[in-house]
């Protein structure tokens, strides 16, 4: 009789605890979907009635998605394609160059190894404020100030988090493998694309999570480093939007934030266990 | 047995023989995005410059400059306040928050799923959505977060709330995951309460991920630069003693960013040397908790 009453004690506080986080998980959502229903309205109502749906007198229909694309004199598609072209080879650059990097370091273990292995980690507690300035200049002055360059200072300026997570996991690998298939007839080279890069797939994953959430969303570095008036990524199309204070078209500004949400939600969607053990073990090693 | 890594090592010499391509590229691009910018921006913070070419050096000026800055010293305050604030805010609610998921209640999945997603979104767009909603909701009292100073600050700790307590929650859900089973078990068999069974096998296990959290949420609450730029932008403004605007609501990082790109082109220096000092306030914090929190975890 005891532990009845303590199991459906049990079962009512589980239950309580489930609503407490549904109306939290409401609040939540809230914000985004405050955005869409914004979206479809025209531009006063936005203003004087941000929580009302669009009703038939301030629906602005599709009207906000088409005007969002030429907004600010810039096509909202270049900013798209700027920001993934950028997004896509930074990931791609970083992952390949810092992974190759990491074995080397783990393994050969020299003086000139460790120097870089230390610079990596003390790169990681300095905020970007601290080489803005500097670096922007000398971005500028080796001409990589381009969208098809700019990768570059991502893999410069990114390489400390990757290379400490890399080394890491390095480490842990037996080092009987590789012997394995030096002894077999297989180079430095040979040996990293074929045996080493096979088993580094779980740090990838989580090193190129990491990497896509931080440049798909950066704003300060491509925006000092890139001429902003030929190339935009999207955070700083927006904030060029904004910034363009009074005259703003504010649904046309919250159908183009829709807009560049919606990808990233379908990225979350899709990979969302990746993404939420990339996080879990970025930080923790951090 | 792991092996350690001795001479024997048969790839090591073959290696050796490619560094340039195993090192190479990393090593450049270090040197240019990272490693020559801070030694730069190190020597240039003790020089008066416009243009990097023409920096003369002058000792510790800027330093000074920059400590009876208002500007500069209103910031810091905020931004400490703010800091403090963010992080008490965010660990409580994440860590109940994760606490309730790892119970086994129904909708676990779901609900961590959803609270993670803001995370996905980046500073700039957060801003302008909180902008819009704040806006929505001030006017109704004929008030907008850009005149009051307080409503900015609470309203960039509601965002910041919102953003990374999800973070945070996957952290913790992975720490409180790692409680060992039988020790949760021994503590209900001597007879432990709830409360007994939370405080003294609970806490001291996930005292890591406590670790990780504190020390990652104060770390970028004196970091944060987008969702300030985009949610107030520092205003309102006053007048402070020197005749010049403080900016109210402005954090440190954007504090040095006006100062260097703001309209006068001769405070460089200045901005450098806050820079610098901003650095070295964020990597001590970095490390004072660390070496604080770490002792009180539980030894394994």
């Amino acid at each position: 009789m005891n532990t009845k009453n303590t199991l459906t004690a049990e079962r009512r506080r589980k239950n309580i605890l489930s609503v407490v986080l549904a109306a939290i998980c409401i609040i939540y959502v809230l914000p985004v979907l405050t955005v869409v229903i914004n979206s479809f309205k025209q531009n006063t109502y936005v203003k004087i009635e941000t929580f009302a749906l669009p009703t038939a007198e301030s629906s602005a229909g599709f009207q906000n998605f088409i005007t969002g694309m030429t907004f600010g004199n810039y096509p909202f598609w270049k900013s798209v394609a700027y920001s993934a072209l950028i997004t896509i080879v930074s990931t791609v650059l970083i992952l390949l160059c810092t992974s190759m990097a990491a074995w080397y370091i783990a393994r050969v273990n020299s003086k000139f190894c460790k120097i870089v292995y230390y610079l990596c980690v003390f790169s990681m507690v300095v905020p970007f404020q601290m080489v803005m300035y500097t670096l922007s200049k000398t971005a500028d002055t080796l001409k990589l100030n381009t969208p098809w360059t700019i990768p570059i200072v991502y893999l410069g300026f990114g390489a400390g988090l990757a290379i400490f997570m890399f080394v890491g996991f390095v480490k842990s690998i037996p080092l009987e493998i590789e012997e394995a298939a030096s002894i077999d007839g297989c180079g430095p080279i040979r040996t990293f694309f074929s045996v080493v890069f096979p088993m580094l797939r779980p740090t990838m994953i989580s090193v190129g999570i990491l990497e896509i959430m931080w440049v798909w969303n950066d704003y300060l570095l491509p925006y000092l480093v890139l001429d902003i008036n030929e190339y935009r990524t999207i955070p700083i199309h927006i904030q060029y939007l904004k910034g363009s204070y009074g005259t703003v078209d504010l649904g046309a500004t919250m159908a183009l934030i829709l807009l560049s949400i919606i990808p990233v939600i379908i990225f979350y969607l899709s990979c969302q266990k990746y993404i939420i053990k990339g996080v879990a073990a970025g930080a923790v090693k951090g | 047995m792991k092996r350690k890594i001795t001479g024997g090592y048969t790839l090591k010499a073959p290696m050796q023989r490619c560094s340039w391509l195993f090192m190479g590229p990393v090593v450049a691009a270090f040197i240019i995005g990272f490693v020559w910018p801070f030694i730069q921006g190190i020597y240039l913070s003790f020089c008066k410059f416009q243009l990097i070419s023409d920096a003369q050096f002058i000792g510790f000026d800027n330093y000074k400059t920059a400590l009876a800055d208002a500007s500069f010293r209103h910031a810091f305050g905020f931004t400490a306040l703010f800091a403090i604030v963010s992080l008490i805010l965010i660990n409580v609610i994440a860590f109940a928050v994760a606490y309730a998921l790892t119970q086994g209640i129904k909708g676990s999945n779901l609900f961590r799923t959803v609270f993670f997603m803001p995370n996905l979104i980046g500073g700039i767009v957060l801003g302008y959505i909180w902008s819009m909603i704040f806006d929505g909701i001030l006017q109704r009292f004929g008030t907008s977060i850009l005149l009051d100073s307080k409503l900015g600050f609470w309203g960039l700790v509601i965002l910041i709330a919102w953003q990374q307590i999800g973070y945070m929650m996957i952290i913790y859900i992975a720490g409180l995951q790692a409680v060992p089973e039988d020790m949760l078990e021994a503590a209900k068999i001597d007879g432990a309460s709830r409360w007994q069974t939370f405080f003294k096998v609970t806490i001291p296990n996930v005292m890591p991920s406590i670790t990780i959290c504190t020390f990652l949420s104060l770390t970028n609450g004196f970091k944060l630069f987008d969702q300030n730029l985009a949610l107030t932008a520092g205003q309102p403004f006053t007048i402070g003693p020197d005749g010049l605007p403080v900016k109210q609501t402005e954090m440190l990082a954007l504090n040095i960013y006006n100062t260097f790109y703001g309209q006068n082109s001769s405070s460089t220096g200045v901005a450098q040397a806050k820079a610098v000092l901003f650095f070295i306030l964020v990597a001590a914090i970095g490390l004072i908790q660390l070496y604080y929190t770490r002792r009180k975890e539980v030894q394994q």
